[in-house]
């Protein structure tokens, strides 16, 4: 279970209070109904779906109830920071070499050092 | 190749068993093949099967990064059905289902397929209403889906819990006695040996790195860690991957990779004889044959390639078997493990063609590839070989997001299977 | 007789730590022991010399105790109180005994030493590794009906429960600084170190005591004290310390994502009569900011030809019976190791006077510090020397044993043989945090490399052999400073991985690697042979570490047999993942409080108890319960719900709306949110006005409706289906705070804050009128989809004029509080009138008899608002709104969508299946074209016939057009119509 850090409450919290709302700084179009099937498909369906870092929307539906971004790496589920929705995408911090991600394990089988 | 039978397994027996081949060769890769299908899952090394077998393409590479039937052929709860709602569904389920009616024989290796029933346990009126359109679709469609009052259910299961006070009591439920289970090790190892036989090399420890595009956009081949491999046709079918095989052609596909998990007790004399599922409360059960009862859980909310889980979805999903099969209490769960699941927004998987030209995409089969591994293999080796989708998967192109012809079994798939 | 030979004549007199005098009795296969307080069922059995325990997996082999722990593979058994209370595939070596346990041995029929299953070790060259996926092909039938069935009787060890388990289970969540896991020297040292610098510590263990190794280990002292009891002072003093928690009989099973650990601790399987209030166990939930990991290690076994008969054991095991039970595992004991460790153990069974055979070291050269002691104990040691075959039918009787590289063979009688390859660190807690291992190749052993976690590995678990190094070690792991000095007596080298002599390629022994399943060495080798040169491969071919054990003993050996066929370097081969748990966890446990009305607490209306009291019965509408039908005596769930059904139009009738969703949207922008959260114009909605609304989402198919009131300028009253509500206001709250977040609206959920009274039918206004202060009910003031707030006797609420059926009606918001209160006034007043309380099913008639749609019902997600015959509601004026995009792609504006419509079955007096499905030609060939189903079928007693809605391909242009229901034993025939049935002119609802 992750250990999600909210931006409003300033808290570290469990993921039950938690959920999950998909991949971040996707604006709907401000003339939306003039784009094309195409255009519509894309910012409907379509999702980076990183292997890595990746950036999404969180809300703290069983607390502050609000959303907010985070970054996020997903091979790890390590969270590289939360930020308040709003906010342009964030740069992530500079990782030491302790902290970089490390494969999953599973991934990486043969492949034991 | 030697064929198996029981006499040369007694020949074996005889000779300590030094006589067996190798039931696959691990060749170098070629500078280039025909075809070229990233991932040896089951839908994959069974694709270069049917292309070998049906198409008489055979200068085939299926190239795997880890070890082939790695990931979720060798990760899932082997449940097999094709009582499916949408006519494109059902086709390529049932398509599917009759492959495996007949896939033992016809790969000469067993894959246990094992026709136990699988039964969908119907909660209230709303399940009973959707079950029941399910089950009069199947029916005027061909395909076999009855309904059963909870006595009938009960007969069948006798472990069942239909009580009145259950806090959701059972009404009744849907039973597809053709469906069931199967080994999902064998189905991966049965179809990379008979591909291998007939020629198909299976490059494992390969992993991808790169799809090399011609000058009008063309596929051209692979970048791997094995270097470039060349082919004029390349079949993506990499499961939780695929997004990221994809965007290597600059392909995005509407997809969410998320880990899905499942675990087993220790093992146990045979008690439950079928596959059992509740939509409404969480949770699918059967027993292996070798006595472990194999429980599929939820999906995690977030993306994640961890193959791994939070321990609140296995607790939520054994709350809802022990509250369906209370004598199950004292059970253990023995092991617990994750996939990584390939999801669509309408829960239906994607099969056809790519902008890329040469590029094929099958994927999206999210949490229930597994039953549709023949069938999406054949069908998919058609695409393939014939550069359009066979008639059966017609419905599974990446258009049907842009025109909002969606095949959204989501409803009826409410829960991981 | 003393007491120490009433529990057994393998007691030692003056060894271990037990009680003499604190005896327990229970039963193995129906035959009666005597044991002590403290024993395992285990070394209970031993001390009366009984070793044969259980059968194998696949050959029924006959199996005794291989260790001491939870690592064990052999002594499976089935552990019982009573009928309910029956535990299958317990292992001996941690089931405490408690007085009266009634043990038995698993898989033999008919008994443990005569078992028919045997007769599969006879046909074994016919079982080898994946010899069932060669065969059992033909025919095709017989692997269903004869060869599966067989398999699956044959395989599974214990018999499932057959009765509720009557115990219950705790659940704790808990946070600390630092939690440790195992309290051997390492684990304790961490938890004295950090305990001393305040921070909150959980230092947990599996055994009932703490100690780890030092159980066995009875030479190592800690400063200047015995080890063992060094570890009970020490675990005495943190016990006492505020800031510390000390967890024994708790396993941490499982080391999940951002420092979150599931543990299980056994609370009373060891205890003879529990008190009842006690759980059976308790499932610990902790985040702990820092993980200390020290597990130490597990002795393996050497891989020679039948070493797996009852009385071959680990030595470290001999030496626990031992040292901590006082229990001699034979009298003649032949010792087979390629490590120290074993030395230590035949030394201390020697001075406890028990003979030893010999000892083979398959070394050739031991160092002179163990020599020296063999000597000075009269014990031969023979170096350079294998065991490789043993005798024995039901229990080893002797070894055979030869100089390495094809010596005489001689066979020395022995009546137990302890055996060890060396030590396994014990990763797997660390490899479940995703940590990255790395192989030690000096020591032949992989450990932990790159952490994943804020975790730390010491002592065995790290591969930390020396005290001293352990020791300073876990004080810098605990971060805090404690003076502690250890000495021990041997500093331990030696160990081996893969088969040992006797078993290598070129034979065809049986030594087995992994014992439960009966994998043995040339198992893994066939696998190589056949291709599978992974070792996940090998391990799914060959099942081993698939066992309840998951790979404790056997992964290593398996691992170096393969990568010596492969000819490649262990680490090129890999390791097979670690998963949770570490050992087996309940799921009782993991269940805990979580059943029969906890399993998901049912939500109750505030006038539950009331329509209860009314007889009425119930149904499950996501989570609540609401009344479905209000029988009366004698009529059946037809008769009633035609009564009220009637009832309603020709009277009235009283339903609880209180399940509907409520949201209470406020602010000067509300209308604005509305305008783009629903398909329909908010803005010409006067306050005081309510109106029926639609919202899809982005993607333009209905995805909930219901009335919304404006009560004020700035203030709506917004009701959603009841199982909506939660979603609906998640989605709102998504467009108004990332999307619209220039808004000024404020979003309440009020669902349970009102209680909701629908009155309905003609008489409704007269019913209500006297409750009913501040509002004039008449049509003129409060006509139809009118809203006001009043008072409803003296209470404050919400007035809505609407109509789910179609008649005059009225729904009353009254706080929840006095839902009851009104509730029972009405009614009483109603029933006085001739009126009736209806339930949902005489709602879904009702509404079905005027066309009005359910969605989730008559809609599924695929469903835009004009399929739905709602187009009418989707305003054409507004330039946005969320759908407004989605409902234009192709496929949603294309000719033959499946429209909702009405159908009558040409036969008035049969009523149509749910979920039938609608075919133009009944008898077309299979598969059939399927237009579309039903979606709503009821007998209407108003119209005296039975009445349908259904989606149809291109249905509105099909009224009038007979089409063909086929279900599963007869067709109906049908005729497509408009969706209102009663009332088509829809004056009623004027009243």
């Amino acid at each position: 279970m992750l250990l999600i850090h909210c931006p409003y409450c300033e808290e570290d919290r469990s993921e039950l209070e938690f959920r999950w709302a998909g991949e971040a700084h996707i604006a709907r179009p401000e003339n939306i109904s003039a784009i094309s099937d195409e255009e519509f498909a894309e910012f409907f369906f379509l999702r980076n779906n990183e292997k890595g870092l990746t950036y999404e929307r969180w809300r703290h539906i069983h607390g502050c109830g609000r959303f907010f971004n985070a970054a996020r790496d997903t091979v790890s589920d390590r969270f590289l920071m939360t930020y308040k929705a709003g906010m342009p995408k964030q740069p992530v911090p500079e990782t030491g070499a302790s902290e970089k991600t490390v494969e999953t394990y599973e991934a990486t089988e043969g492949d034991a050092r | 190749m030697r064929r198996y039978s029981v006499f040369a397994v007694a020949r074996e027996a005889m000779r300590a068993h030094k006589g067996w081949e190798a039931q696959w060769t691990s060749p170098e890769p070629r500078s280039a093949y025909d075809v070229i299908i990233v991932g040896a899952g089951g839908h994959g090394l069974g694709a270069a099967y049917y292309l070998a077998k049906e198409h008489g393409i055979t200068n085939v590479a299926v190239i795997e990064k880890g070890w082939l039937g790695g990931g979720n052929t060798g990760r899932n709860t082997t449940i097999i059905r094709s009582n499916y709602l949408y006519e494109e569904s059902m086709d390529i389920y049932e398509h599917s289902l009759k492959l495996w009616e007949g896939l033992s024989q016809d790969l000469n290796y067993n894959v246990m397929y094992s026709p136990r029933g699988v039964m969908m346990l119907s909660h209230n009126t709303h399940d009973m209403q959707s079950f029941k359109r399910h089950i009069n679709a199947n029916r005027l469609y061909g395909i076999d889906n009855e309904w059963l009052t909870p006595e009938q259910a009960k007969a069948y299961v006798p472990v069942l819990d239909i009580s009145k006070t259950a806090r959701y009591p059972i009404n009744g439920a849907a039973l597809q006695r053709r469906g069931g289970t199967a080994r999902h090790d064998a189905v991966a190892w049965g179809y990379a040996r008979a591909a291998s036989d007939r020629g198909v090399h299976i490059i494992q420890n390969c992993e991808v790195t790169g799809i090399r595009r011609g000058p009008n956009g063309e596929v051209l081949g692979v970048e791997t860690s094995k270097g470039f491999i060349g082919a004029k046709k390349i079949g993506v079918s990499a499961a939780g991957h695929s997004s990221v095989v994809m965007e290597m052609a600059g392909v995005r596909v509407p997809l969410h990779s998320t880990p899905l998990q499942a675990l087993v007790s220790e093992p146990l004399k045979p008690i439950f004889p079928c596959v059992v599922m509740s939509n409404t409360v969480h949770a699918y059960i059967s027993q292996s044959d070798k006595g472990e009862l194999v429980i599929g859980a939820g999906t995690d909310q977030y993306n994640s390639y961890s193959q791994t889980g939070g321990l609140q979805i296995i607790t939520h999903t054994l709350d809802a078997i022990c509250e369906l099969f209370p004598i199950f209490r004292r059970v253990k769960m023995m092991r617990q493990w994750g996939g990584i699941t390939d999801n669509t927004p309408d829960r239906s998987p994607i099969q056809g063609v790519t902008p890329v030209p040469g590029l094929f995409v099958n994927c999206g089969w999210g949490t229930g590839g597994f039953k549709a591994t023949p069938g999406s293999a054949n069908l998919f080796a058609h695409l393939i070989a014939k550069g359009e989708p066979h008639r059966l998967a017609a419905g599974l192109t990446l258009d049907r997001f842009r025109t909002g012809r969606l095949i959204d079994e989501a409803a009826a798939a409410a829960v991981a299977h | 007789m003393s007491a120490s030979s009433n529990s057994g004549a393998f007691r030692i007199k003056g060894a271990g730590r037990l009680t003499p005098a604190r005896t327990a009795r229970f039963t193995f296969d129906g035959k009666s022991f005597t044991a002590l307080e403290g024993d395992t069922v285990a070394s209970a059995l031993l001390a009366h010399g009984v070793h044969l325990l259980g059968r194998s997996f696949k050959y029924h082999r006959p199996r005794g105790i291989l260790s001491a722990g939870p690592e064990e593979p052999n002594a499976l058994i089935d552990v019982s109180r009573d009928a309910a209370r029956r535990q299958p595939n317990v292992r001996a070596t941690v089931q405490e005994v408690f007085d009266g346990a009634k043990i038995v041995s698993q898989n033999r029929w008919p008994s443990l030493k005569f078992d028919v299953g045997a007769i599969n070790n006879l046909f074994s060259p016919f079982f080898a590794a994946g010899f069932y996926y060669k065969t059992f092909m033909w025919p095709r039938e017989a692997w269903v009906k004869v060869y599966e069935p067989f398999i699956r009787r044959a395989a599974g060890l214990g018999v499932a429960p057959t009765e509720e388990d009557p115990d219950h289970y705790a659940n704790r969540y808990a946070h600390c600084d630092v939690l440790i896991a195992g309290a051997g020297v390492a684990g304790l040292t961490a938890a004295l170190s950090a305990a001393a610098t305040g921070a909150s510590v959980f230092l947990v263990d599996e055994q009932p005591e703490v100690g780890g190794a030092l159980h066995y280990d009875a030479a190592t002292m800690i400063d200047g004290q015995n080890g063992y009891d060094w570890a009970q002072a020490s675990a005495a003093k943190l016990k006492a310390m505020p800031n510390v928690t000390v967890l024994t009989r708790t396993t941490v099973f499982g080391y999940y994502n951002h420092g979150f650990l599931g543990l299980v601790e056994r609370v009373t399987d060891h205890v003879a009569k529990p008190d009842k209030s006690s759980p059976r166990e308790r499932l610990w939930q902790v985040r702990a900011k820092k993980v200390v990991l020290a597990t130490g290690s597990i002795e393996r076994h050497m891989v020679f030809a039948n070493n797996d008969r009852p009385g071959i054991m680990l030595a470290s095991a001999a030496r626990t019976f031992l040292n901590h039970h006082g229990v001699a595992v034979g009298r003649n004991v032949g010792v087979y190791t390629a490590h120290d460790s074993a030395y230590e153990a035949a030394f201390d069974l020697r001075r406890a006077g028990v003979s030893i055979a010999a000892i083979v070291d398959n070394r050739a050269d031991p160092s002179e510090a163990l020599l020296a002691e063999a000597r000075a104990l009269g014990i031969s040691v023979l170096s350079g020397h294998s065991v490789t075959d043993t005798g024995g039918r039901l229990r080893i009787s002797s070894m055979t044993v030869a100089r390495n590289g094809g010596g005489n063979a001689r066979r020395i009688a022995v009546d137990a043989l302890i055996i060890s390859a060396g030590w396994t660190p014990s990763v797997h807690l660390f490899s479940q945090s995703r940590g990255k291992l790395r192989f030690d190749d000096v020591n032949q052993r992989f450990l932990p490399d790159i952490y994943a976690q804020d975790c730390v590995s010491i002592g065995g678990c790290n591969g930390t052999d020396d005290l001293a190094e352990l020791i300073d070690e876990a004080i810098a792991a605990g971060g805090g400073s404690v003076a502690l000095s250890g000495e021990n007596r041997f500093e331990w080298t030696g160990g081996m991985i893969g088969a040992a002599e006797g078993a290598g390629p070129d034979t065809t022994v049986k030594a087995f690697v992994d014992f439960q399943h009966d994998v043995t060495a040339k198992d893994i080798r066939l696998a190589v042979r056949e291709g599978m040169h992974s070792i996940e491969h090998i391990k799914r071919f060959t099942t081993n570490g698939m066992a309840s054990d998951q790979g404790k003993l056997s992964n290593m050996h398996g691992l170096a047999i393969a990568a010596e066929m492969l000819d490649r370097p262990i680490p090129k081969v890999g390791l097979t993942t670690f998963r949770a748990p570490y050992t087996p966890v309940t799921y009782g446990t993991l269940v805990g409080h979580s059943r029969g009305e906890l399993f998901d607490p049912a939500r109750k209306t505030p006038m539950h108890v009331l329509e209860t009291a009314e007889g009425a019965e119930f149904e499950d509408v996501g989570n609540w319960k609401r009344a479905w039908y209000y029988p009366k005596r004698g009529e059946d769930m037809l008769a009633a719900v035609n009564r009220e059904c009637r009832t309603v139009r020709e009277v009235a009738g009283v339903f609880n709306g209180s399940t509907l969703g409520k949201i209470e949207v406020v602010g000067p922008d509300a209308a604005q949110f509305l305008n783009l959260l629903y398909t329909n114009a908010w803005d010409s909605l006067k306050p005081g006005k309510s109106r029926y609304g639609i919202m899809t989402r982005e993607d333009g198919f209905v995805y909930d409706d219901g009335v919304v009131g404006r009560l004020a300028e700035d203030r709506f009253h917004v009701t959603t289906t009841t199982g909506g509500a939660p979603r609906v206001l998640h989605h709102m709250e998504d467009y108004l705070q990332t999307e619209f977040p220039h808004l000024r609206v404020w979003l309440t959920s009020t669902t349970e804050q009102w209680a909701v009274i629908a009155v309905q039918g003609p008489k409704a206004r007269e019913i209500i009128q006297p409750f009913v202060e501040g509002v004039d009910l008449s049509n003129e003031a409060f006509p139809h989809m009118s809203v006001s707030e009043c008072s409803v006797m003296g209470v404050p609420a919400r007035l809505f004029r609407v109509s789910f059926t179609g008649e005059l009606g009225f729904e009353l918001n009254v706080p929840a509080d006095y839902g009851p209160a009104v509730w029972k006034a009405i009614w009483e007043r109603a029933e006085s009138m001739g009126a009736c309380l209806y339930g949902t099913e005489t709602m879904h008639v009702l509404r079905a008899e005027k066309g009005y749609i359910i969605v989730g019902q008559d809609t599924d997600g695929t469903v835009t608002p004009d399929d739905a015959g709602l187009g009418w509601a989707v305003s054409s004026k507004k330039l946005d709104f969320v759908g407004i995009r989605g409902l234009k792609r192709p496929d949603l504006v294309r000719e033959n969508r499946k429209q909702l419509v009405g159908l009558l079955t040409k036969d008035p007096a049969l009523v149509l299946e749910e979920g039938g499905q609608i075919v133009a030609d009944p008898n077309q060939a299979k598969p059939m074209t399927m237009l579309g189903h039903v979606t709503s079928a009821y007998w209407s007693e108003n119209c005296g016939r039975s009445i349908a809605l259904a989606l149809v391909a291109g249905g509105r242009s099909r009224i009038g057009e007979t089409l063909y229901v086929p279900l599963k034993d007869r067709t109906i025939e049908v005729e497509v119509t408009d969706m209102v049935f009663f009332d088509k002119q829809g004056g009623r609802i004027h009243g």
